[in-house]
């Protein structure tokens, strides 16, 4: 059963053209060749490029492959080509079962009619029988949690409640084949999860076909990454981190700013005692071991009597990942003359991966080691850049937490040598 | 179980017989797609309308009453040699607005499911069979207002009436069939639709909708080539309880709608993911 191939895509291309009125008029040829059949004619006209090229994989019951791509990069277009909405201009595909795709979750709704009715046509839509729907329209409804509105006219819901009601429809499809356009980014924080764990439901029984921005996500949800860059595959795998790690690559990171330094500088910022030249300059940390930052503070403001430093650092999908008070355990610094301050983290937990750091001084008012942000003095926000080696995570996440380790009450593995 | 397996490849020639079994096949599979279809949008159409079913028929109706005032203050003067000229006129214009309404479905139902074509996939049919059930609906509102029309005017056409219905199928499908040849191209230039109604309104004049017999003999010529009169005046006289008329003319006709008609469907289908990808 998990042998089952049920996406299979041969050496699929596909091409478009960029401008609107020579478009329509291949439009008109392609009308003409398809009807009288031509074996020719899959060279690119003018003005025409290969908007998918050459791109084949396979993808079993059971497994999820990840689309990676900037905007524009062809994913779309072959989602598209998938779906069987537009033929491919080479290549073959080959799709076992109810295929159903989640790209336009409201396209089926007719906003006068009420949600009830709604769902009927959109089942409809989605190939469902009158019986099934019938069987399965409690479960959808209370999948929805919209109940109440259930005989409201949708053009009264709001754009979350139609997405989740769309949403329910299509997840209660059982598809074989399901291909997924960043639809899981719907509703408010509660319904994300819950669709977010329909979908893995779903996932299990099928053959899922994945595109999204959320690199989390992603990493969570598939077992095999393809990347594509100008249609083409840039890398295909199931390596789903390295993927990741390539997307990120792809961007060029935040650029460092000096946010605000009205009230105090940071200079010669250096990691492990290195000196950062510039931005651009990034230092390579190890996986376990110590990692200092150092850096001068000119404090500017002569009225401050006392301030902290924050630190943060930032992953490449600009979350947040840690954050360090200088002063909440501590006391805070005292303004001197020179103000040298060393950083230094024992035993860096963060896996391999480029990361940032920004730096908060402010002011300390009332208790030494309060963190009111009342005036800050100085943000320097994704100023150095620094990259962990050290630790490979299979998935994607920013720590591996060092922990002692015990079976039946026996410390095995200490991490306190 | 066995899984249904689809394949797309870049095979551009047109299988005919293929085709056909698909459409078939199609047809029987999107059957409660359509009617759902169909049964949304005429729930939505007069759920935000006070004046209902009343919209199916008041266009063909005004036409009808400025030919009856024409008629009536002898402007024009219209001869017509079975029936009074009033139903004669409104018979004829509730004909011509089920042909017209026949010949843009196509282009209309497949603009209007526009945002539905390229996001999900499923069978076209069920898009022009919806639609069909609409002309139906529609115009079986249209029948109704007929038969109203026959008692004011005291004519019983009898089980000839029947035979109208058959008539008005047909009419039906001839403009259905032409709709659906324009519709591919309809929906990648906009001109298509715009110059539909300029050409009906032309086209009205070419057949008996409004006046019976024409005196310059070059235009009665090309009314009686325009495969519109026969259809038209069979129809009238069938509903009023005559016969039909040019009958060999009229079988011919139905010949070539049916051998277009499966042509234009191919044609239909073939074009979908061309029109796809270009909006």
């Amino acid at each position: 059963m998990s042998n089952e191939v049920l996406i299979k895509v041969e050496h699929v291309s596909k091409k478009f053209c960029k401008d609107l009125n020579l478009g329509l008029l291949y439009g008109l040829q392609d009308l003409a060749t398809n009807v009288f059949g031509s074996k020719s004619q899959r060279e690119l006209r003018k003005k025409e490029f290969w908007a998918v090229d050459d791109i084949s994989f396979e993808v079993k019951r059971g497994e999820c492959l990840g689309l990676l791509g900037h905007n524009g990069a062809g994913k779309s277009t072959l989602l598209k080509v998938l779906t069987g909405l537009i033929a491919p201009d080479r290549g073959r595909i080959e799709m076992h079962g109810r295929v159903n795709a989640l790209i336009e979750l409201t396209a089926g709704f007719n906003p006068i009619l009420t949600g009830r009715e709604n769902i009927y046509n959109n089942g409809a839509v989605l190939g469902l029988s009158d019986k099934e729907i019938k069987s399965k329209f409690d479960e959808i409804v209370a999948f929805s949690e919209l109940e109440e509105f259930i005989d409201t006219p949708v053009q009264y819901y709001s754009s979350g409640m139609r997405v989740r009601l769309g949403f329910s429809v299509a997840a209660h499809t059982d598809p074989d084949v399901l291909i997924l356009d960043e639809v899981l980014a719907v509703g408010d924080a509660g319904f994300k999860a819950k669709s977010f764990n329909k979908m893995k439901e779903i996932m299990k029984s099928a053959a899922v076909v994945f595109v999204s921005h959320s690199m989390p996500q992603v990493a969570r949800t598939c077992d095999q990454v393809l990347f594509m860059r100008h249609g083409k595959s840039y890398y295909q795998g199931s390596n789903v981190n390295e993927g990741v790690e390539l997307y990120f690559n792809e961007f060029k990171s935040e650029q460092g700013s000096v946010e605000l330094d009205t009230g105090a500088e940071i200079h010669n910022i250096s990691i492990n005692s290195e000196t950062v030249v510039d931005e651009n300059d990034i230092k390579t940390v190890q996986y376990g071991e110590a990692m200092s930052i150092e850096f001068d503070i000119d404090i500017k403001d002569l009225n401050v009597k006392k301030y902290y430093v924050q630190i943060q650092i930032i992953d490449k999908d600009l979350k947040m990942a840690a954050i360090h008070f200088t002063n909440l355990h501590n006391e805070s610094f005292i303004v001197t003359e020179k103000n040298r301050i060393k950083v230094v983290f024992p035993d860096l937990q963060l896996v391999n991966g480029e990361y940032a750091l920004s730096y908060f001084v402010t002011e300390t008012e009332g208790e030494s080691n309060s963190i009111k942000e009342n005036n800050i003095l100085a943000i320097y926000r994704n100023y150095t850049k620094f990259k962990v080696k050290g630790l490979n995570t299979p998935t994607y996440t920013s720590f591996h937490l060092k922990a002692d380790i015990y079976q039946n009450n026996n410390l095995i593995n200490s991490i306190l040598k | 179980m066995k899984l249904k397996t689809v394949v797309y490849t870049s095979d551009k020639r047109t299988h005919f017989f293929k085709e056909i079994k698909a459409i078939f096949t199609d047809i029987r599979s999107s059957n409660f797609l359509a009617y759902q279809i169909a049964k949304r949008d005429i729930q939505a159409q007069y759920r935000q309308s006070v004046l209902g079913i009343l919209w199916a028929f008041v266009t063909p109706m005004i036409n009808a009453v400025v030919w009856i005032f024409l008629s009536a203050s002898g402007a024009v003067a219209i001869p017509t040699d079975k029936l009074p000229y009033p139903l004669f006129v409104f018979i004829g214009t509730i004909l011509w607005s089920v042909f017209t309404e026949s010949l843009n479905m196509p282009l209309i139902q497949t603009q209007a499911a526009k945002g539905l074509i390229s996001k999900i996939n499923f069978p076209k049919e069920a898009i022009l069979v919806a639609g069909f059930y609409k002309l139906l609906f529609n115009t079986s509102i249209k029948l109704i207002i007929v038969i109203i029309a026959l008692f004011v005017f005291k004519v019983n056409p009898g089980i000839n009436f029947l035979l109208g219905g058959v008539m008005i199928i047909f009419i039906m499908m001839f403009g259905v069939v032409f709709g659906m040849l324009i519709t591919p191209i309809g929906m990648l230039y906009k001109d298509i639709g715009r110059g539909i109604p300029l050409a009906l309104s032309f086209l009205m004049y070419t057949a008996p909708v409004v006046y019976q017999e024409i005196k310059n003999p070059m235009i009665a010529k090309i009314v009686n080539i325009n495969p519109l009169t026969p259809l038209i005046n069979s129809a009238r006289n069938t509903l009023t309880g005559y016969g039909f008329e040019q009958l060999p003319y009229l079988l011919g006709i139905l010949g070539v709608t049916l051998i277009i008609g499966l042509l234009g469907w191919i044609f239909y289908r073939v074009s979908i993911p061309i029109i796809v990808e270009r909006m």
